[in-house]
């Protein structure tokens, strides 16, 4: 059988959760110290502020949901990819159009 | 019912039936419809955000140290879920109860919060209806919690069912999927709180 359970072996410490929390913990503060802490600009945080939140959405996708598992885990991690390419086009191509195309 | 003669022991409960790999393979589908839904709501919220003819700004209403105690409530319940799915592929179903129940726990504790936070937020005079910002700001983060609060129970009610059937690849199948959407919740969160909580803190 090829079903890449990789993180299916049962009776083993539960390491990708746990190093999946402490990462998430981390960059929620890495976060937190880039929007409160540091002097950027507004859309310099911004960018950084949503790239680190791409990642934690990515720790939750790989390391707790293991969304790679099972025989149709590439299915699954491309229906994410889709979804992922629908959220940006929704939430950047509303702002533009709201924002300067009037 | 299920196609039990077709069992393969040698992966989890929750895939070992055809029935079950496609409910698992649907409940991502599901999820990526749910992306969308969010997005909207997402992108109105960014769209209107500086809709403020009148009433409070977040900068002056949010209390950030709050917030983060939200996010890491939420995010520790997204981790003791996943935990729970752990227990369950070494079949020890009263450890995944107590981290199902440690779960929920969690869950009602950043719902308490958010209302409490909503309260606070009428207050201060920022209600559904103050403008754009705020009518968008509750839909988004509202449209969450009564996602927050639909898990609670569901998830309650298929703990009941895996006590009383125990562990099979239907109820595992269960245990499973509503795993995968309590974990989304968070997922939906990070963005939530990056883009409305601390993306409205930073001047």
């Amino acid at each position: 059988m090829e079903t890449e359970n990789k993180n299916v072996q049962a009776n083993r410490f539960p390491w990708s959760q746990v190093i999946g929390f402490l990462l998430s913990i981390l960059l929620t503060f890495a976060a937190v110290w880039v929007g409160k802490i540091t002097d950027l600009s507004y859309s310099q945080i911004a960018i950084i502020v949503f790239a680190i939140a791409f990642i934690q959405a990515a720790v939750q996708l790989f390391m707790f949901m293991h969304v790679t598992e099972g025989e149709q885990g590439k299915w699954q991690l491309g229906k994410m990819f889709s979804a992922a390419f629908f959220a940006i086009v929704i939430v950047a191509g509303s702002v533009w159009v709201m924002n300067s195309m009037h | 019912m299920e196609n039990t003669n077709k069992l393969n022991t040698n992966v989890p409960l929750e895939y070992q039936t055809e029935t079950g790999k496609l409910n698992i393979l649907g409940f991502w589908i599901f999820l990526g419809a749910e992306v969308a839904l969010f997005s909207t709501l997402y992108a109105a919220y960014f769209a209107l955000k500086d809709g403020v003819m009148e009433g409070p700004l977040p900068i002056d209403v949010f209390d950030f140290n709050y917030t983060i105690i939200m996010t890491i409530v939420l995010l520790t319940s997204s981790f003791t879920s996943g935990l729970a799915i752990h227990e369950m592929r070494r079949n020890n179903i009263k450890a995944m109860v107590v981290w199902l129940v440690i779960t929920l726990l969690f869950g009602a504790g950043f719902l308490y919060m958010e209302i409490a936070e909503f309260i606070h937020l009428v207050h201060s005079g920022a209600t559904l209806g103050t403008n754009a910002l705020w009518s968008s700001f509750y839909l988004l983060t509202g449209t969450h919690g009564v996602h927050v609060a639909i898990g609670i129970v569901w998830i309650t009610l298929i703990i009941f069912q895996a006590l009383k059937r125990g562990l099979t690849p239907d109820t595992a199948k269960k245990v499973f999927v509503s795993s995968l959407y309590w974990h989304f919740l968070d997922f939906v969160w990070i963005f939530v709180f990056t883009g409305v909580y601390l993306l409205g803190m930073v001047k």
